[in-house]
C-alpha cells in the first residue's frame, strides 16, 4: 500500500492505495471524480486524458503514485466559477459530442493542444493531433469544428490581452 | 399546431451537453452502492473445447473473495438459457435450430472469451486476481470460424441441435419468375461479395451493477442498455431472474450503443443472480478486451449476387445467395438481421420485377453476431450498390444514369420482397449529390490528380433502408417475439411545466433536446419548462427502446398521441374556464385563446386549474396527464445518394477520401444539427468498414484484432469533413412525417467508397477493408490481368 497525496482541481487529496492503483482509479474511486473515463486497456482511446502539471496525460497509463505531489486537473476542474471553458463551450455550440463518453478526454486533449500550439489551429493540425483520442459517435467532423473555433477564440483573447 | 423558435426544424444546441462537457454525466460504472462487490469473469482461451475440470479452491481462499460461481450453481438455481427472440423458419417449414446458451458454461465452450465462472470480490483488482487463479482444464476441439467452412461436410460441429451447423435455410421472393428473368436476360452481372465482420465499439464498455433487496425480494439493475424495458421483460420472462414487478432496470447515461447494447448478455444476468447469491451488490464493467470478445459483432456475410438486364439495360431480375455467420450462439435478435432486415431491402431504389434470395445462417466458433448500426441494411446496400456499379461498367453506361434509368418513381411501390415503399424522390437526391460533387468536372480532377501521380476515382451509392421498426402485427407474422410499438406519457405539472416519459432511450441521439422541441413546437412553451424522462422501468410505463432509427418515427409518434390527448383535455377545460365553445379554443405561443375575442388563458393557468379542480366541466377528472401507445403502420424508408471521391497512391495503395457528398431524404427533421451529427457518425463507421475495420480470426478461432492496437478504429485523420444536404419527401405513415436518420450513413457509405476505389484503380476485385496492402495488391493484379490480355 502507498500513501498518495496530490492536488486535484485545486484541492489536496490524500489516499492510501494499493501500489498498482492507476491514476484514473485514484481519481474515479478515490477522489470520486467520475468524469474521467476508461474506454480501453491499451492506452489508445484517450477517454481518460487529464492534465498532470499542465500536460495532457492518459491517466490509465500512469500509476497514482507517479502523480504524487502533482497538480492534476480533470474535466470537473476545467470550468471556472460556473462558466464553461471556451473548449467546453465550443463542443456544446458545435455539437462536438453525442453520447458524451469520449468527451472529457477529447476536451482535455483539445485544451492541451491549444495550449501547446496556440491558435487558430487548422483542420489538418487538429486531425493529426487527435491521434490519441477515439470517438465512435461524431465522426470527428464537429469535434474538429469545435476545436478550431475554440482555438480561434482563445487566440483572439490572447491577442487582445497582449 | 403552433410553432416556436425552439420547435421543429430549429437548430437548438443540446440541453444534455452541460453535464457531459463538465464531467457530470452518470454512466453505469460511475454508480456506487454501499457494500458493493466486484465481479470478474473466468473466460475460455479456446474457441472450441470441452471443459474437463474447474478448480476454484485457490481462488476462494484469496483475500477479499466472496464467491466463485460456476454453471453448476447457475443451473441449480434455475437461471434460464439465453435465447433468440425472433423465430425464423427454413424454406422447408422447419423452425430455426437454436443451440443451448448458458450464461456460464460448464460443458463445452464455443468461442474465445465465453464465460465459465465468475468471481465476486471486494475490489475489481482482487476479483481479477482470483479469476486468474481459477484453474480450468480444457480438452481442445477442432474449431471452425468461417461460415462457408462451417457448412462443409466434416466441419467441426458446434451444437447437437443444428446438424451441419445450419441454423436455417431461408428464402424470400419468387424463384421461378426470377430464374425466368435470367433465362431471357440480355446481360447478366455476377459477383461474389464479402461483407466483413465488425466490432461495434461503443466507447463506453458494457457494465452492470445489480443490487438485491432480500426483505423486498427485489432487484435493481443499472446497466448499459438501449432498451431497459426489453431487458426487464427478457430477464423476467425467459431467464427466471425475477418477476417484472420485482426487477427495476435503469439505463442511465449510456455511452453509445450502435446495436450492441440492445441484447441481454450473460454478464448482466450473472450479476443479478450473483447479487442474490452473495447478498452483496455486484458490479461488473467490461474492459475493452472483454468488449471485443463478447459484445455482439456485426455483418459477416458471404454472398453471390446476379443481376439480369434486358437489352435496354433495365433490370429484370436479381438473384442472391447469402451465407451469414451468426457466431457461436444465437444472440437476441440475430436471426432477423440477415433475413427480414436484409433481404427485404434487396430491391434498393430500383424497380425490379423479380427477386429471389436464399440465406443460410450458420454457427461458427466466433463471438455471436447480431444487429450493428444498420443491421442487415448495410449488407443489402453494399450488395445492391456494388452490383449496380459493376453492371453499369460492364454495359458501358454512366453509373449515375444506369441507376436513374432503373429508379422507382411511383409510390406506393410494392417490391417483390415484402417492403412497400411509401414515398421518395430518388432523382432529387441523386441530382443534389451530382450537383454538389460537380460531376461534370470529375474528368478534369482525375487528369489533374494523374499529373501528381495519383489515381482519382468516383463512386456512387443510392441507398434505401427501412426504419421505424415496426408494425407489431406484421413483425409478429414474420416471427418477432415482441410487438414493436412505443409508449409515452405526458405529465403536465400544476405549475405548467411538462415531463415527457418515453420508452425510447437516448445514448447519444439527443432526445432530451429533440423530444422537448416537439413539445415546445406543439404548445408554444419554452424548452426550459420541459424535461424528458427515460431509461428507468420504475418511472416509464413501458418501452421498446432505441434501435433501428425508430425513436423519431415511432417514439415521437407516441409522444404526439399523448400530446393530442393532453391538448384535447386542456382545450376542453380552457373552454369551460373562459365560458367559450370548445371548438373556438386555439393554443398559440403557450396561451389558450378564444377565436374572435380577446379572451385568453396562459398554459400554466389551465394546468393549475386542472389540479386545483375547483372549477371543472361536468364529469372531467382532475389532473392533466395522458399516456399513449403508438404502433407504426409501416416501416419508413429513408433514402439518398452518397458520392465519394478518392485518390489512391499507386505506389503504396493508400486511399485518401478527398470529397464525400451525402444527400439524404429523412422526411421531417426536428433538429438539423443533431441529424447532421448522426450522419457524420454513420458515414465514419461506414468508411471504417470500407477502409479500416475488420474482426479477423485465425483458423483456431483466436480474435487477431482484439484491441485498439489491432482493430483499426477510424481516427480523426482517417476521415474527411463531409458535405451534407437533404431533400424532403414526408413519410405518410406517421404524424410528423419522419423517416429516421441514425443508420443511413453507415448503410450508404461503404459501397460509395469501394466503388470509388475500384473506379480509381481500374480493378473490381477488392474486398473490405480496402487497406493499403489490399488496394496495392488489387492494382498489381489488375495490371497482370491487363498484360495477359
Amino acid at each position: 500500500m502507498a500513501d498518495v497525496t496530490m492536488t486535484v482541481n485545486g484541492k489536496t487529496v490524500s489516499k492510501t492505495v494499493e501500489d498498482r492503483t492507476l491514476l484514473v482509479q485514484f481519481l474515479r474511486e478515490g477522489a470520486g471524480l467520475t468524469g474521467t473515463h476508461v474506454g480501453c486497456d491499451t492506452s489508445q482511446c484517450g477517454a481518460c486524458v487529464v492534465h498532470v502539471d499542465g500536460k495532457a496525460v492518459k491517466s490509465c497509463t500512469m500509476l497514482a503514485a507517479q502523480a504524487a505531489g502533482s497538480e492534476v486537473t480533470t474535466i470537473e476542474g476545467l470550468a471556472s466559477g460556473g462558466e464553461l471553458h471556451p473548449v467546453q463551450a465550443a463542443f456544446r455550440e458545435h455539437h462536438g459530442l453525442q453520447c458524451g463518453f469520449c468527451t472529457p478526454g477529447m476536451i482535455m486533449a483539445a485544451v492541451d493542444m491549444i495550449n501547446r500550439l496556440g491558435g487558430p489551429l487548422d483542420e489538418a493540425t487538429i486531425r493529426a493531433e487527435l491521434e490519441g483520442n477515439i470517438c465512435r459517435c461524431t465522426g470527428y467532423h464537429n469535434i474538429v469544428k469545435a476545436i478550431a473555433a475554440a482555438s480561434a477564440e482563445m487566440a483572439g483573447v490572447r491577442t487582445a490581452a497582449e | 399546431m403552433t410553432s416556436s423558435a425552439e420547435g421543429i426544424g430549429a437548430r437548438v444546441t443540446r440541453r444534455e451537453d452541460k453535464r457531459f462537457v463538465t464531467g457530470k454525466g452518470r454512466y453505469t460504472d460511475d454508480m456506487t452502492v454501499p457494500g458493493m462487490a466486484h465481479a470478474a469473469f473466468v473466460r475460455s482461451p479456446h474457441a472450441h473445447a470441452k471443459v474437463t475440470s474447474l478448480d476454484a479452491s485457490a481462488a476462494r481462499a484469496m483475500p477479499g473473495v466472496e464467491a466463485v460461481l460456476t454453471s453448476e450453481e447457475l443451473v441449480a438455481d434455475g437461471v434460464g438459457n439465453l435465447i433468440c427472440g425472433w423465430m425464423i423458419h427454413s424454406k422447408d417449414g422447419s423452425p430455426m435450430k437454436m443451440g443451448a446458451w448458458r450464461a456460464l458454461e460448464g460443458d463445452t465452450v464455443r468461442h474465445v472469451g465465453q464465460a465459465v465462472a465468475v468471481v465476486v470480490a471486494d475490489t475489481p483488482a482482487r476479483a481479477r486476481d482470483a479469476a486468474d487463479a481459477v484453474v480450468v482444464e480444457y480438452e481442445p476441439l477442432d474449431a471452425v470460424v468461417d461460415a462457408l467452412d462451417a457448412l462443409k461436410p466434416g466441419a467441426p460441429q458446434l451444437h447437437p441441435e443444428a446438424e451441419g451447423n445450419l441454423i436455417y435455410d431461408w428464402e424470400i421472393g419468387d424463384q421461378a419468375t426470377t430464374d425466368a428473368a435470367f433465362a431471357s436476360a440480355a446481360h447478366v452481372t455476377r459477383m461474389e461479395i464479402r461483407n466483413n465482420r465488425l466490432v461495434p465499439n461503443a466507447m463506453e464498455p458494457r457494465a452492470a451493477l445489480a443490487s438485491y433487496d432480500e426483505a423486498e425480494e427485489h432487484y435493481t439493475l443499472w446497466t448499459t442498455s438501449q432498451n431497459p424495458h426489453v431487458a426487464r421483460l427478457v430477464l423476467s420472462a425467459f431467464y427466471n431472474i425475477a418477476p417484472e414487478h420485482k426487477l427495476r432496470v435503469i439505463a442511465p447515461d449510456v455511452g453509445g450503443g450502435f446495436g450492441s447494447k440492445i441484447f441481454i448478455y450473460p454478464e448482466e444476468m450473472v450479476c443479478l443472480w450473483a447479487s442474490k447469491r452473495t447478498g452483496l451488490p455486484v458490479k461488473w464493467a467490461a474492459d475493452r478486451t472483454e468488449a471485443f470478445l463478447t459484445d455482439a459483432h456485426g455483418r459477416d456475410h458471404h454472398s453471390e449476387a446476379e443481376l439480369a438486364l434486358d437489352a435496354d439495360n433495365r433490370i429484370t431480375g436479381f438473384r442472391v445467395k447469402t451465407v451469414a455467420n451468426l457466431g457461436a450462439y444465437m444472440s437476441l435478435f440475430s436471426s432477423s438481421v440477415p433475413t427480414y432486415l436484409y433481404a427485404t431491402l434487396l430491391s434498393g431504389q430500383y424497380a425490379i420485377p423479380a427477386i429471389h434470395a436464399n440465406v443460410k445462417a450458420v454457427y461458427t466458433n466466433t463471438t455471436p453476431v447480431d444487429a450493428y448500426r444498420g443491421a442487415g441494411r448495410p449488407e443489402a446496400t453494399y450488395l445492391v450498390e456494388r452490383v449496380m456499379e459493376t453492371a453499369a461498367r460492364e454495359v458501358g453506361m454512366d453509373p449515375a444514369e444506369f441507376r436513374r434509368k432503373n429508379f422507382v418513381r411511383s409510390f406506393p411501390h410494392q417490391t417483390p420482397v415484402i417492403m412497400c415503399y411509401d414515398a421518395g424522390d430518388y432523382d432529387a437526391s441523386l441530382d443534389a449529390a451530382l450537383k454538389a460533387i460537380d460531376y461534370a468536372g470529375f474528368a478534369a480532377r482525375k487528369a489533374e490528380a494523374a499529373s501528381r501521380g495519383k489515381l482519382r476515382g468516383i463512386g456512387f451509392s443510392c441507398y434505401i433502408e427501412a426504419c421505424g421498426i415496426a408494425p407489431s402485427q406484421a413483425v409478429g407474422s414474420l416471427g418477432a417475439g415482441v410487438g414493436l410499438w412505443e409508449s409515452a406519457e405526458v405529465r403536465v405539472n400544476p405549475v405548467g411545466t411538462i415531463e415527457v416519459l418515453t420508452g425510447s432511450h437516448s445514448h447519444g441521439q439527443g432526445h432530451e433536446t429533440t423530444f422537448a422541441q416537439l413539445v415546445s413546437d406543439r404548445f408554444g412553451v419554452g424548452l426550459d419548462t420541459v424535461s424528458i424522462v427515460h431509461g428507468d422501468t420504475d418511472k416509464v410505463q413501458f418501452g421498446m427502446g432505441t434501435y433501428g432509427s425508430r425513436s423519431g418515427a415511432v417514439g415521437m409518434s407516441a409522444i404526439v398521441k399523448a400530446l393530442d390527448k393532453v391538448e384535447a383535455k386542456a382545450k376542453k377545460l380552457a373552454a369551460h374556464l373562459m365560458e367559450a365553445a370548445e371548438g373556438d379554443i386555439t393554443l398559440e405561443g403557450g396561451t389558450f385563446k378564444v377565436a374572435g375575442t380577446d379572451k385568453e388563458l396562459p398554459f400554466f393557468q389551465v394546468a393549475l386549474a386542472a389540479y386545483t379542480a375547483h372549477n371543472m366541466p361536468e364529469g372531467m377528472e382532475p389532473g392533466l396527464k395522458e399516456g399513449a401507445f403508438y404502433d407504426p403502420t409501416n416501416f419508413t424508408f429513408p433514402a439518398g445518394t452518397y458520392i465519394c471521391e478518392v485518390e489512391v497512391d499507386p505506389d503504396t495503395g493508400k486511399t485518401e477520401i478527398v470529397d464525400f457528398v451525402a444527400a439524404d431524404d429523412f422526411g421531417t427533421i426536428i433538429n438539423p444539427m443533431i441529424v447532421e451529427g448522426q450522419v457524420h457518425g454513420g458515414l465514419t463507421q461506414g468508411i471504417g468498414q470500407a477502409l479500416l475495420e475488420n474482426a479477423a480470426y485465425d483458423e483456431d478461432g483466436q480474435l487477431l484484432s482484439g484491441s485498439y492496437m489491432d482493430y483499426c478504429m477510424p481516427r480523426a485523420d482517417d476521415v474527411p469533413s463531409y458535405r451534407l444536404m437533404t431533400t424532403m419527401t414526408a413519410c405518410p405513415g406517421n404524424p410528423l412525417g419522419m423517416k429516421g436518420c441514425g443508420e443511413a450513413g453507415a448503410i450508404g457509405s461503404p459501397p460509395a467508397v469501394i466503388n470509388a476505389i475500384t473506379d480509381a484503380i481500374g480493378s473490381n476485385d477488392l474486398v473490405m477493408p480496402a487497406t493499403p496492402a489490399a488496394v496495392w495488391q488489387a492494382i498489381r493484379q489488375g495490371r497482370t490481368a491487363e498484360a495477359a490480355e
